[in-house]
């Protein structure tokens, strides 16, 4: 089985189409994700393939794009939704925080919502406020809901494949700023497991834990932390926050006795600090020292290139931080 | 039908009739089953054995019971917070809702949703929404289901007069019309959105016939209160849906004679009003009509004796159920039955 480079985006593209593929129930639906082939050209082809009926362009219309895949989902449909920029969750958010989480609960197990929400999340290209939020915390706190963030074109796939079979709701959040970059993808259908943490770099002074856009900048700090100031950094990839892998995490901390969590959002309520918590209560004495936290501070993210930088983490902010908290 | 041989009418003017002896009775029958326990809901409510909040429909019985009876099995309804009337008329039980109304274990959802999530799957009823609008868009998904499957089934979706201001409200209709899917919009107009009059905050004054030709679509004004009229509109919307013509908008005008929930005592309506609207109660138009087409009054009194006992063998089976055992408060939060966040 041979194995090609594939960029974020075109697993994106990859990962629905093995889906479609399987299961004529998979439908897709979302603001230009047909003809126009999407707005990141996440979605290119999809049309081409599936037709009209299975790819469908919707208006400007988020409620009714989330109500409509809920609605086809508690019948028997498995819809993919398109929420073109995570930001944009805000305006349709009864679906995901009222309807679709809790729909299994309060009908007595009657009913179900296999849904996927795909989104653009995350900074860094210069779009502002409103179009530059990392926002996997907003769904992370509601029960019902399940969360996931890839930061890579294998992940992408395997993690999009599980999303469309799971279920219940996920929303699916693509880093916007990762469309562009390109990993190593095996041939044939990828299926992957919600729930699972990767240790992409081992080590034994500190853990770092990150998602989406921040793994390759903890991967770049890790190599900094070992090539210049002796520090053999774990790297982890949470990629999935709803279902939460504590297990592999609890075990890096455990072994390393140092935690940092890495994340994009603002500060308060990240999804760090729920690690943060689970670490202090459960492994408190395995720790060597405090936990710390690298996040966006808590603004609304600038447009301006230099100060957007200047906001979320970067390896060398990572670096700077391992290496001054472990020194101290 | 022909009537001719029935015992249940001393003339044959029902023998041309559209609707049929049949159909009208079951138009009767689920009119005054869902007048009866929604007294019924009232009364649980001030004993204290109906807790949280209530919404009630009655005064609105023709509504639920025209669609109730147009409706084939496998349509589906989705319905509001005020959503008994819809819930009993697609035949679910009366111990199952009054049950859930009290939180008991005999439920339709064991009290895991109450009073404004009425749900019952097995009866086409595919949930109560409580976020106004919100299921409007839920139901196109549910006609795409059928329109991309290829199946028959056309989505009927409930609200009230307050809806047609929600952005949802808009979205759905729009999309509904663009897609042109098998799904009904019934906007039951109680004049009222919840204690304010619906023209004080609306531009038009019929808040969703005026809006029809907005998605180009038919404007559509009912009495809501005449079981018949709502029935035939029901019938035409249907059947056109189920020919994939896509969807419709309906506007039924009809009142509530309670407030709008629990103990609300309407004191915001005009002196006099009520009055009016209870000389146009749908029950009594519908019990007239009845005799006006020759159904005996054994036959009305026997509808009426057994919606009674119904009622109360129902009552009875709600308050000897016990409460649902706690385990199930952490189960179906996923749909692996169980609530696991993590490992």
């Amino acid at each position: 089985m041979g194995v090609a480079e594939l960029s974020y985006r075109d697993a994106v593209i990859r990962g629905i189409a093995q889906e479609m593929d399987r299961d004529n129930r998979v439908v897709f639906l979302g603001e230009d994700i047909g003809k126009a082939g999407g707005v990141f050209k996440s979605t290119v082809g999809l049309y081409e393939k599936f037709g009209p009926l299975r790819v469908r362009d919707t208006p400007i219309s988020e409620q009714a794009i989330l109500g409509a895949a809920m609605g086809a989902a508690m019948t028997g449909l498995r819809p993919i939704a398109e929420i073109m920029f995570s930001d944009f969750l805000a305006v349709c958010f009864d679906y995901v925080a009222n309807e679709m989480s809790k729909l299994h609960y309060m009908t007595n197990g009657q009913l179900s919502c296999p849904v996927v929400i795909r989104t653009g999340n995350g900074g860094g290209a210069r779009f502002g406020a409103q179009h530059s939020q990392s926002v996997e915390n907003w769904t992370m706190m509601i029960p019902g809901v399940k969360v996931v963030a890839p930061s890579s074109p294998v992940d992408v796939i395997g993690l999009m494949a599980a999303a469309v079979r799971d279920p219940d709701p996920v929303v699916f959040h693509e880093h916007k700023s990762l469309y562009a970059t390109k990993g190593e993808v095996p041939d044939g259908v990828i299926v992957d497991t919600l729930g699972t943490a990767k240790i992409l770099r081992a080590g034994g002074d500190c853990t770092i834990v990150a998602l989406a856009l921040m793994v390759p900048r903890a991967l770049e700090a890790a190599a900094t932390l070992a090539s210049e100031h002796g520090i053999d950094a774990e790297v982890i990839d949470v990629r999935s926050l709803v279902p939460l892998d504590t297990q592999t995490i609890l075990g890096s901390v455990s072994k390393t006795g140092r935690l940092f969590t890495v994340e994009e959002n603002p500060r308060l309520c990240g999804w760090g600090a729920e690690i943060a918590s689970i670490v202090a209560d459960e492994i408190f004495w395995d720790l060597d020292g405090p936990i710390v936290r690298i996040t966006t501070p808590h603004i609304p993210l600038p447009a301006a290139d230099h100060l957007e930088d200047l906001a979320l983490p970067s390896a060398a902010r990572i670096v700077d931080k391992v290496r001054r908290v472990l020194k101290a | 039908m022909a009537s001719g041989s029935n015992p249940a009418v001393q003339s044959a003017p029902l023998s041309n009739d559209d609707i049929g002896l049949e159909r009208r009775l079951e138009l009767f029958r689920l009119q005054v089953e869902i007048r009866d326990c929604e007294k019924r809901a009232h009364d649980l409510f001030f004993q204290n054995l109906i807790k949280g909040t209530s919404h009630l429909s009655i005064g609105q019985e023709a509504i639920a019971a025209g669609f109730g009876v147009a409706m084939q099995k496998g349509d589906k309804s989705f319905c509001t917070y005020r959503g008994h009337a819809h819930t009993l008329a697609r035949g679910a039980s009366m111990e199952g809702l009054l049950g859930e109304l009290m939180l008991r274990d005999v439920g339709l959802m064991r009290g895991k949703g109450g009073s404004m999530h009425l749900t019952s799957v097995e009866h086409d009823v595919y949930g109560s929404y409580a976020i106004i609008g919100a299921h409007l868009p839920i139901a196109c998904g549910s006609a795409w289901r059928a329109q991309y499957l290829g199946e028959k089934d056309v989505s009927v979706v409930f609200f009230g007069d307050g809806t047609t201001n929600i952005g949802a409200f808009h979205e759905a209709l729009n999309f509904a019309a663009v897609w042109k899917l098998p799904v009904i919009f019934v906007c039951e107009n109680n004049l009222y959105m919840e204690y304010t009059p619906i023209g004080d905050v609306t531009a038009v004054k019929h808040p969703a016939a005026d809006r029809a030709a907005s998605y180009g679509l038919e404007r559509i004004l009912v009495d809501g209160n005449d079981a018949d009229v709502v029935y035939r509109t029901a019938q035409a919307a249907i059947e056109k849906a189920r020919r994939g013509e896509g969807p419709s908008l309906i506007e039924c005008l009809t009142y509530r004679h309670s407030g709008h929930s629990r103990a609300d005592p309407g004191k915001y309506r005009p002196p006099g009003e009520l009055e009016e609207w209870l000389k146009r109660d749908p029950v009594i138009i519908y019990r007239q009509r009845l005799k006006d087409f020759g159904v005996t009054d054994d036959t009305i009194t026997g509808i009426e004796t057994e919606s009674k006992r119904k009622v109360d063998a129902a009552t009875a089976t709600a308050k000897a159920s016990p409460p649902a055992p706690v385990e199930i408060l952490t189960t179906d939060v996923y749909a692996d039955g169980g609530w696991a966040w993590r490992n």
